[in-house]
Formats: structure tokens, sequence, C-alpha cells
């Protein structure tokens, strides 16, 4: 069938099962939204403040669902403010598709109006990235985008489309999802393989060599990391903690992946990490990464890390091994797949000497709760676990709340947490549970924050009031840049240069700006009562706690010092 | 180990726009500067061969191969051992002979090296020499005295000894292509 560019576009989109689109029009991608409009009852777009939140709602939705985030923005500010999402979708493996416009094909290259080389720009931050310039070859293009974003190691891609290219027709051929990757580029990509891919399957002798590593082990550590929240192997990982009876350190992107209130697990490893997970580690005989990276927030100190185990990795990136960390044995694959090999292949181990001597340290932090108008970071996790239902899903900003709700809230299920552990961007949290409230309507959704990083993308409020989204919104808010404060106490000679932050706005006030509710609550009584009524109301909620500005996130490791060299305890 | 040294990187990639500028990113974003880049179609013209020389360390050269195997329009990646390869380069020379003498000594050293006269005016000559590193230096340093107006060079490509090809398919090509799968 004959049709546009935008027309095609859309009917890929359908092809690829898309409902959700999160997106900001304008001038070059007007083609597109002009096709949207007549797509309305089969795809639902939602329209944020600014594309940065329309970025991180596509990641909140693609991590909470595990399905394909699809993102729309218009040409050069437009994408531009889109890169920030995107690096952070990158940085944590969240597969998004980000479509936008570029300038009629006669203006590329001539410093058009609103013209930016966003493929060029995005090149370091996306999986691969596309510039169509032929309207015979975007199915083909937005099939292979698809396909790449959610195969291998998820991530993001981006399709650049000229915007000749949205009003020019060609023929249509609709192909079914399960057939694109047979033709096009696709097909080739497979063909040159230097294996057959069609039924991939681990190497079954690294395979069997772990599982021999893992019955000479005495003192074994699992460690939980993204890949087994991305793979959604937590099944397959909990019957391994199981069978090998062993400790389980979780990351902080590994978050959901073992369940939190599991006893094998020793809570977060790294810089934050609890005694038990970083005495564990480095008294350890064997250490089992699964979907981890060992970023420099988990092996501060790489020849230090482990120094007594070996480390085995299992990775579906190959580029991963002995990138931070010299491993002694690596399994290339898919996280459920290898897990499942090991599961089958391993009885079941004893290490009750072991188990006792890790959990002779502490899994969590105590907090003295001397305070009169104020809550400890507990106390705030504790009331939300046992006012919220257990599925709650969390999104979270960045610094010191997020630290606390990783240490102390318990996930459940990959998912439940949405949070920025790679790139770490403040203002990430409200898009991110603006996208997973969209994607989990039954699911109460909470989004953590700080007043610093509230303050970043607040607007989005407005999204979350128009569509009805009863988000619950929390700040920790402490009148400062709690974890940069944190490091100018303890290495900065309390020089504390920028980061106080005692301003307005007035959050409850804000909130109802926007047409939410909001509360100001500074004890758990206050707080519990004003989380029923969140719960109990049809739209969004702001509750701003008050918590000491000087509470740290403890324990904590220098950068770069040995995982047991703590600074604070 | 941790020595700075001389490494050549035999990369095949897609023919397609783009896929240049984005493994050379991959040096400048680790902080290489690339010593020499050589990049042509192979027998198959939807593939390239890029040849790539860097001054790097071996666990750093490991890891830039490693970052470039996991690109999309990446086929392979081989390190090469240099004292297993060919490596050839192609400099064009263009001299200026004030003198008859000047040209007619110019001549002679073209022809010790085996280099062709490819162009001559009255008061140049333009020399095609072939050959690896240490014979094109020689060369250039002979005819320095007369002075070189011009010099380009291609840059260096390189193919293993013997019958090893950069098509045999390893466990870790194996390893590569499965983070690529995408089914």
């Amino acid at each position: 069938m004959l049709m546009t560019g935008a027309k095609i576009l859309m009917e890929c989109l359908l092809e690829q099962e898309v409902d959700t689109i999160f997106g900001y029009p304008g001038g070059t991608i007007l083609n597109v939204y002009d096709e949207l409009y007549n797509y309305g009852d089969k795809i639902r777009h939602y329209l944020t403040a600014h594309e940065q939140g329309a970025a991180h709602a596509a990641d909140g939705y693609a991590r909470s669902t595990g399905k394909v985030g699809v993102c729309f923005a218009t040409s050069g500010p437009g994408c531009t403010n889109l890169t920030t999402g995107i690096a952070t979708a990158y940085m944590d493996s969240s597969p998004i598709v980000f479509i936008t416009c570029n300038v009629n094909e006669g203006l590329l290259g001539k410093d058009a109006f609103q013209e930016v080389d966003i493929t060029g720009i995005t090149m370091p931050i996306t999986k691969c990235n596309y510039m169509v310039r032929d309207v015979k070859k975007l199915a083909d293009i937005v099939r292979e985008a698809f396909a790449i974003a959610r195969s291998g190691r998820p991530g993001p891609v981006l399709i650049d489309i000229v915007k000749n290219v949205t009003a020019e027709k060609t023929e249509f051929t609709p192909l079914p999802r399960d057939e694109h990757a047979m033709h096009g580029k696709l097909g080739a990509l497979i063909r040159r393989a230097s294996h057959d891919l069609k039924t991939p399957e681990p190497d079954i002798g690294d395979v069997e060599r772990l599982v021999d590593m893992i019955r000479d082990s005495k003192k074994p550590l699992l460690v939980c990391g993204g890949g087994v929240v991305r793979s959604r192997a937590h099944k397959e990982f909990l019957a391994l903690a199981e069978r090998m009876d062993t400790p389980v350190a979780i990351t902080v992107m590994g978050g959901g992946g073992f369940c939190g209130r599991n006893p094998l697990t020793t809570g977060i490893i790294g810089m934050h990490g609890s005694q038990a997970s970083n005495m564990a580690c480095d008294a350890c005989d064997l250490l089992v990464a699964v979907g981890c990276r060992f970023s420099d927030r988990v092996a501060l100190d790489p020849p230090t890390f482990a120094k007594q185990a070996k480390i085995v990795q299992i990775d579906i990136d190959r580029a991963e091994i002995n990138k931070n960390v010299e491993v002694d044995h690596h399994i290339i694959g898919d996280a459920k797949r290898v897990l499942q090999l090991i599961n089958e292949r391993l009885e079941q181990q004893n290490h009750e000497a072991w188990k006792d001597y890790v959990f002779s340290f502490k899994t969590e932090v105590e907090y003295d709760s001397g305070h009169e108008h104020t809550m400890t970071p507990k106390q705030i996790s504790d009331t939300i676990a046992k006012t919220c239902p257990q599925d709650t899903i969390v999104a979270t900003d960045v610094g010191q709340h997020q630290m606390w709700v990783i240490q102390h809230f318990h996930y459940d299920y990959p998912g439940q947490l949405l949070t920025s552990g790679g790139f770490g961007t403040m203002g990430f949290g409200l898009g991110a549970a603006i996208g997973a409230k969209v994607g989990n309507p039954e699911k109460t959704v909470i989004h953590i924050t700080g007043d610093g990083c509230f303050r970043m993308n607040c607007h989005e409020l407005c999204t979350e009031e128009f569509y009805k989204l009863p988000i619950i919104t929390i700040i920790y808010n402490n009148q400062t840049l709690g974890m940069v404060r944190q490091w100018q106490t303890l290495i900065y000679n309390g020089h504390y240069s920028q980061t106080t932050l005692e301003r307005g706005p007035d959050f409850v006030k804000l909130a109802e700006a926007y047409g939410l509710g909001g509360k100001r609550v500074c004890t758990v009584d206050e707080l519990e009562a004003a989380l029923k009524e969140a719960l109990a109301s049809d739209h969004g909620y702001v509750i701003d706690c008050a918590i000491e500005m000087d509470e740290m996130v403890r324990p904590m490791v220098p950068v770069g010092e040995k995982i047991t060299k703590f600074l604070v305890v | 180990m941790d020595q700075i040294r001389r490494q050549s990187l035999s990369v095949l990639v897609d023919n397609e726009s783009g896929v240049l500028s984005q493994v050379s990113r991959m040096f400048s974003r680790k902080g290489y500067n690339i010593e020499s880049l050589a990049v042509g179609t192979t027998d198959n013209p939807a593939v390239s061969r890029i040849t790539i020389e860097v001054m790097a360390n071996d666990q750093q050269t490991n890891l830039l191969c490693n970052q470039l195997r996991k690109l999309l329009p990446v086929h392979s990646v081989k390190l090469l051992d240099l004292e297993k390869s060919i490596r050839r380069e192609l400099i064009l020379l263009k001299v200026h002979t004030a003198s008859n003498d000047a040209c007619n000594r110019a001549i002679q050293i073209a022809n010790i090296f085996r280099a062709s006269i490819i162009d001559v005016s009255t008061t140049t000559l333009t020399i095609a020499v072939i050959g690896d590193a240490r014979k094109t230096e020689a060369i250039i340093d002979l005819v320095k005295e007369f002075g070189v107006l011009e010099l380009v060079r291609t840059g260096m490509v390189a193919l293993e000894r013997g019958a090893d090809t950069i098509y045999e398919a390893t466990k870790e090509k194996g390893e590569f292509d499965y983070g690529k799968n995408v089914l």
C-alpha cells in the first residue's frame, strides 16, 4: 500500500505492539504528529513538560514493564534535551527507541533553524543510531532499531528522520514481528555470525567449569547485578542462591533481582555497601557476579577487590569481561539461560559456618532516633513499607535518599526499583515514576526524591496532574545537597561550598499550584497519616519529609579504597 | 606488558557511512592518537577493512579491541602480531631537483629502493615507494638534501603471514556475536 513516511512509522510502531509514546512535538516532527492524530485510538501519546521528562518517562516505562519504551522529539533543542535521558538509559542498559525528526534534506548541513547533528551527538550514548534520508528504508530501519534496542544487552537506539521523508510516499508491506529478523539488515547481521544465533546457548564447557568451581568453594559469594533485572532472571537466581547456600550481595542496579527480605542477602555492596557484603567480598574464595560490570562504585579499588577469591563473571556483553576487574573465568550468555544451565547441574551445597561468619556483620545500619522534629531515613522507608502495598514500584532520584531507600526498602521483583545507577541523573525519578505508572496502572508508584533533585524536574508534576496519574512523591528534605555535603564534611574540611539549600519553594504550595495534594510532615505518625491520605486519593501527592541536615549515608568507603576500609560505619 | 608500543589492528566493518567515525571515535574517547589509518573495501563490496595503528600498551589495546568488537557494524577485529605480519604503505614524494646532478642522484636513490619515478618536471621529481616503515623512512631521509616539496602516505596496510586470516571463527568471536544476537 502507498503510504507516507509518517504513516509507515505508525504502522511499524503497531507491528512492535507499541501503544504508549512519551514525547514533545515541534516543527520538523509535525507530519508524524499529524499522523499520530489519526492513530489516537491505538497509540496513546503522553505530552510532558520537557523532553528530558519524556525520555525519563520512556525509560521508567521500559524498566518497569520490560517492554521497549518509545519517545518522540523534534529537531534541534528538542533532541538535545533528550540527551541526558538517552545517556541515563545507555548506562543502565534500558531499551528505548528515540524517534526525532530533522530539517528537510535540502537544508541539512546549512545550519538551518533548529538543525543539529543529533546522530553525531548521540553516537557515544546509543547502542546504535540511524539517519533516515530515504523513505524506502524507513520501515526496515524502524524494525532493526526495535530489535537492537531489546536484544542482547538492551539499550537506547535513536532514529533521526529528515522531515521530507515523513511526507514522501512509498509502498509499505506489513511484516509480522517474528519475521523481521529474516529480512533486511537484521537478516545479514544474523547470517554473518560465526555460529548459529537461532538457538544461542552459553558454552556448556564454561558452565561446567563454573559448577566445578562452586563445588570446590568453601566460601562463595554471589553478586546480583543489573543483568539479573534486565533478563528477568530473579527466579533462576533465587534457585541458584538457595542451591549454593551462599550469601548474596546486591548491587544498586541489581535491586529487585534478588528478594531484599531473603535471609541470604547481605544488602548492597560497594561504596555504601553493608559491612556484611563488603567483608564477605574481602573474605570469600569464590565470587560469582551475574550481570555486573564491577563499576567503580562496586569495585572501588580493582587490584584489592575480592583478592582472595577466584572471580567469575556472567555477562551477555563480552566487552565487559576484564574491563574493570580481571576475572578468572567468565560465561557469556543471557543470565536467565546461564543460571538455568548451572541449576540443572549443581547439587545442593552447604555453607553454614561461612554464612555464620558473614552474617556476624551488620547487613543494615542503625540510626539514633533522638530527633524531635525530624525522621531518620530508616523510619521513612519503614513507614512506606508498612503503609504501601508490597509490590509498590519505587522510582528514585540520585543522592542520599537514593542510597537510603535502596539500603532499607526491600525489593521483591525486577522492575520494582527504578534508579539511575550508572549515570546518576538527578531529576530522573519523577519522569521515571510517570512512565512506570503509565505502564503499571494497577500498582502503587512512589517517587522518592531529595529537595535538590526534586527542584530539577518538578515541572513534570503538571504531566502527572493532567493524565491523572496518582504518584506519591516523598521528599527527603534536609535543606542541602546531602551527598555532596557528606563528602564536604568527611573529605573537604566542612567547607559547605554551594550545597546549602535554605530556599524555596514551599513544596506543599507547589504541589497545590499544580492541582495536587501536599503535606509537610515531621514525625512518623504524620507521615503515615499523609501516606494513607495519598493512597486513598485519585490524584498525585507530594509529601515533604523533614530529616536532619547532617544525616549521613552509612557505611561509606571512599573512592579508590579497599572495600573494607570504611570511612564511617 | 604495560609498555607503550606500536599496535596494529585490522578491523572488518560494514561499508556504510558513519562507520569510520564510530570506529575512530573509540580511539579518541580512550585518549589515543591514530598514528596510521587505511580504509578500503574488501573482495566483498559490502565490507570494508580498516587498518589502524596506535601507540598503546597491551592491556588498553585489548580493551579497545573489545569495545570495537561490540559495535554492530564491526564484523571482527584482529590485533596483529607485528613480528608475524607483513605491513606495507605507499608514499608519494615530490622532490625539488634544482640541477641535473640533483635529478640524477635522486633517480639513483629511487632505483636503489626500487621506487618508481611517476612524474617529472623541469624542477621536480615525484617518487612512489612501497615498503614498511624502515624502508620509507630511509628513502625520505636520503632525499631530504634535495628538498622535499610534498609528501603523502596511504597509511599502513597489513596482513598476517601464513595461512591465518581475519575470518577465522574463534570462541571469542562467537562470544561477541552472542551479544549482537537480534532474535
